[in-house]
């Protein structure tokens, strides 16, 4: 029996009125690869950052207990000291600098307070060396690949003698060979006596490579799988995941007509300048009235910068290819001309680029209709609260009152808001950019029932999502995306897993 | 009792919006007693709020620039260069008064609205686009005075801008009628306001303060007005600045409450990606706001150059600075898309309050400034940490 690395007790971690964590118990063995496994919004990202100090001692309840001994990590730095390295899924490289100032960022190699820049490129080289990467340490990290830039991310943690290494979907964005490249690494490391938590989507890299999963549902723990007891196989992984039926989080739809062609794009591409690369080659894809169209692909693959170039262009892609809408082309100079035109997009980042944070949920619901509130450029102000109070029934948003701060929702809410924003704007297409990203199982049910409705109503929807079983639960047709191109078109009945990843992965 | 715990109540949850008025108010009663009542004469009065008038609405335009998560520098020697075309046409060209107002004030959105290109089109950072503007205007300010020095104009009509005061209709018993008029006016437009906005409240069951405690709210802000107005009154009644101060706040308050274009502003302020995926013109808000600091500017620049009744060399130096200091103390949020128009004006008036008592107290003006700024300091400390508490 090995002793445990690293216990969490009875770890609750609450948001403004959304518990996101709780009671999470959580053990790691000294020297073993430990899964943790769970849906979107499962809580796994809150629980490393517990771990992490990102969130402070004291904003949590419960301990964590790290080689020992109970730990009050304040901030980052004091995990990092006590050897935890957590590696996310964005990256937090510096594109223009070497990789060699990469790896020794924040640990700087100096003598008596000045930079030795030699020493800290043979440090790197050895490194470098760790993680079976063959570069020249003074090449700049934009000019590497992801996968590349994957390592050298472990290289960084490596240099600050790590004893737990955390990655966060480390593989989501790699293609087939690196991720075997990096699993293979993690097998190694642990030879060498590091611990590894690796939070991951893909099951089959989980069975390969976990000797522990820990799979956490809503922000509880569900259970602990051991591998040495075979427990470590996909439909008892699923089981636990979803916690029930695949039928009953998809709510069916009857009847479907489907109706003349609403978009249809003809070898679009889309060139970004700023980049200085192609975010959609040769796109060709339709959309009927009344269809959920599912976007597969993964994270980097395409989906936003496509849904974005047809939606009014905002980022200023030089475009080609042909543009139809209700069988006419068009092109859009502006987002507001592509809203009259009857198009609207809800943005996968809705903190980030979607809603107005410190305003209230009536002036976030009509802010982008403001036409419909208004006479001659005059508010009226008992309009703008029918409106309000209107989508605040019919989406089921749960506030105290259409003056509550958007920012202190939760996040099933907010995207709730989100979406009532865009159906006032009445659009006859509406594309859903990750429309369940972050929220829990219950507000998803209600976002699906949401789309069913107003595909009865004769709207039409391309979904963008990386959930599989969300793809396969709600969509008509899926078409997949991988290096900003479409892979493949498959019907719901054609549509599996593993033809969507095969594709996704080409 | 029950009063007394629902007002406390209220002002703690809502003290980011009446830390200002409370601060006004101590700032009155804190002078009035340390001169001995001269700082509440109706002749300082009327001349304090003179005083506040070219700064204020600079200020308010300022604001909404800095809602949207910019900044103007120029706009103090703005005012000062289109003050001095303003002498220049009036004294040198002979056009008259009602003509050149208005070509100041479109000369001012012109200036503006180069400033919104600079930043909106071609992606320079306001903070040195406007930086080149305020050389410029310094310099364009220099070369139009040079040959003649200051310019003294001579233009009752608009020397009256900044000294003169609204007819009086007729005096009684030395008060000044029409002022009192506006006074009695302002309240019954206040209550009106009040009054239905609570109405309306009520219909969609909003929470609303008790009604005891709504009246005292009523009273206790007419009681303001009708004092404020009642010792104007008793001088000179209201000056033709300070009703151009209350039309710049009745215009700009109705426009950033009220109207589509106002809203966005303050979207764009408060998330630009969004409103950009919104449908906003976020570049036209650019430009709009960026005129309207202008058609500010130049209006400053009148009440200015009215007030000394000449244009000097130096006019409109650090205007832009005070402006910015005014609109910070107002509670403007540098973070963008928070900021009220009565903030800036109250943030204005409590600036010029301070100079001008100290100026009765004799302070010297080394103390003076050393005391504005940390009046500034404090306004913004009290802002970010009862912004922390949420709400």
């Amino acid at each position: 029996m090995s002793e445990y690395i690293l216990e969490m007790h009875q770890i609750t971690k609450e948001f403004t009125g959304v518990k996101a964590l709780s009671n999470v118990n959580f053990k790691v063995e000294k020297g073993e690869i430990h899964c943790l496994i769970g849906e979107n919004g499962a809580g796994k990202s809150t629980l490393m950052k517990v771990l992490s100090g990102v969130y402070p001692y004291g904003k949590y309840k419960g301990d964590i207990v790290f080689n020992g001994s109970i730990q009050q990590f304040n901030k980052i730095n004091d995990s990092v000291d006590a050897g935890i390295a957590i590696i996310y899924q964005e990256l937090a490289l510096f594109p223009d600098l070497a990789v060699y100032e990469n790896i020794f960022i924040g640990n700087e190699v100096e003598n008596r307070g000045v930079l030795d820049w030699n020493q800290t490129i043979i440090e790197s080289q050895k490194m470098l060396d760790k993680v079976n990467l063959k570069v020249n340490p003074e090449t700049l990290i934009k000019d590497l690949g992801v996968g590349k830039q994957q390592l050298i991310e472990i290289a960084k943690a490596l240099s600050k003698e790590v004893k737990l290494l955390i990655l966060d979907e480390p593989t989501a964005a790699l293609n087939e060979d690196d991720s075997e490249n990096l699993l293979r690494l993690l097998r190694e490391l642990k030879s060498q006596g590091i611990t590894c938590i690796m939070i991951s989507h893909k099951l089959k890299e989980v069975i390969s490579i976990a000797d522990k999963a820990t799979v956490l549902r809503d922000g509880e723990t569900i259970c602990t799988l051991d591998a040495s007891k075979g427990e470590i196989n996909e439909s008892i992984i699923i089981k636990n995941m979803v916690g029930r039926e695949i039928n009953a989080i998809y709510p069916k739809r009857e009847n479907k007509i489907f109706g003349d062609k609403i978009l249809e794009l003809t070898n679009w591409c889309a060139y970004d300048a700023q980049l200085g690369r192609q975010v959609s080659k040769d796109v060709n894809l339709h959309v009927k009235q009344g269809e959920i169209i599912g976007l597969a692909g993964l994270m980097g693959s395409g989906r936003t910068e496509l849904a974005l170039s047809i939606f009014g262009n905002p980022k200023s892609y030089k475009l080609q290819g042909d543009l139809k809408l209700h069988g006419k082309s068009r092109q859009f100079k502006h987002t507001s001309e592509a809203m009259k035109a009857g198009i609207a997009y809800v943005t996968e980042d809705r903190k980030g680029d979607g809603l107005f944070l410190i305003q209230d949920i009536k002036s976030n619901i009509s802010v982008a209709n403001m036409k419909g509130i208004s006479s001659n450029g005059i508010i009226n102000v008992n309009e703008e609260i029918i409106v309000g109070e209107k989508y605040r029934k019919s989406m089921g948003i749960k506030a105290s009152s259409l003056e509550q701060v958007v920012g202190n929702l939760s996040g099933g809410n907010q995207q709730k808001v989100s979406l009532g924003k865009w159906l006032f704007v009445n659009p006859n297409l509406l594309i859903l950019d990750e429309p369940t990203r972050g929220i829990d199982v219950g507000a998803k049910f209600e976002i699906y029932t949401v789309m069913n409705k107003l595909i009865s109503d004769g709207m039409s929807i391309i979904m963008i999502s990386s959930e599989l079983g969300e793809i396969l639960g709600m969509s008509d047709r899926v078409y997949v995306m991988a290096k900003s191109e479409i892979k493949g078109v498959l019907t719901s009945e054609e549509a599996s897993q593993e033809k969507i990843m095969q594709l996704a992965t080409q | 009792m029950k009063l007394y715990m629902e007002a406390k109540e209220l002002i703690s949850d809502n003290i980011r919006d009446y830390g200002m008025y409370i601060a006004l108010i101590v700032i009155f009663i804190t002078f009035s007693i340390l001169t001995d009542g001269l700082f509440m004469s109706s002749r300082n009065l009327s001349n304090l709020l003179d005083s506040a008038g070219y700064i204020a609405v600079l200020a308010v335009g300022v604001m909404l620039v800095i809602v949207i998560r910019h900044i103007d520098l120029s706009i103090g020697f703005l005012a000062g260069f289109l003050g001095a075309i303003a002498a220049i046409l009036l004294m040198q060209v002979g056009l008259s008064v009602y003509l050149v107002i208005p070509i100041i004030l479109i000369l001012g959105i012109i200036a503006g609205l180069a400033t919104g290109f600079l930043v909106a089109k071609v992606g320079i950072p306001a903070f040195v686009a406007t930086l080149a503007g305020w050389l410029i205007y310094r310099g364009a300010l220099l070369l139009v005075t040079e040959r003649t020095g200051t310019i003294i104009v001579q233009d009752d009509k608009f020397n009256a801008i900044g000294n003169g005061f609204i007819p009086s209709l007729m005096q009684v018993n030395g008060l000044h009628v029409l002022t009192l008029l506006v006074g009695a006016l302002g309240i019954l437009f206040y209550i009106y306001g009040a009054v239905s906005n609570r109405r309306n409240k009520m219909k969609y069951s909003f929470d609303v303060v008790s009604k005891q405690l709504f009246l005292l709210q009523l009273v206790f802000v007419s009681a303001i007005i009708a004092y404020i107005t009642w010792i104007l009154a008793g001088y000179n009644g209201f000056s033709w600045t300070v009703i151009v101060m209350l039309i710049v706040l009745l215009v700009y308050h109705f426009f950033t409450t009220k109207t589509v274009l106002g809203r966005h502003i303050y979207a764009v302020g408060s998330n630009p990606e969004a409103a950009h995926l919104s449908g906003i013109n976020v570049s036209k808000i650019t430009f709009l706001v960026f005129g309207s600091m202008g058609m500010l500017s130049a209006l400053s620049g009148i009440l200015f150059t009215a007030r000394l009744q000449s244009a000097t060399t130096t006019a409109g130096t650090l205007f832009e600075l005070d402006a910015i200091a005014a609109a910070y103390v107002g509670g403007v949020s540098a973070a963008g898309g928070v900021g009220k128009v009565t903030g800036a004006i109250i943030g204005a008036v409590v600036m010029a309050s301070l100079t001008n008592g100290m100026n009765l107290m004799g302070v010297g003006i080394a103390p003076q400034y050393i005391i504005r700024g940390s009046v500034l300091a404090l306004a913004v400390i009290f802002d970010v940490t009862t912004r922390k508490r949420g709400k």
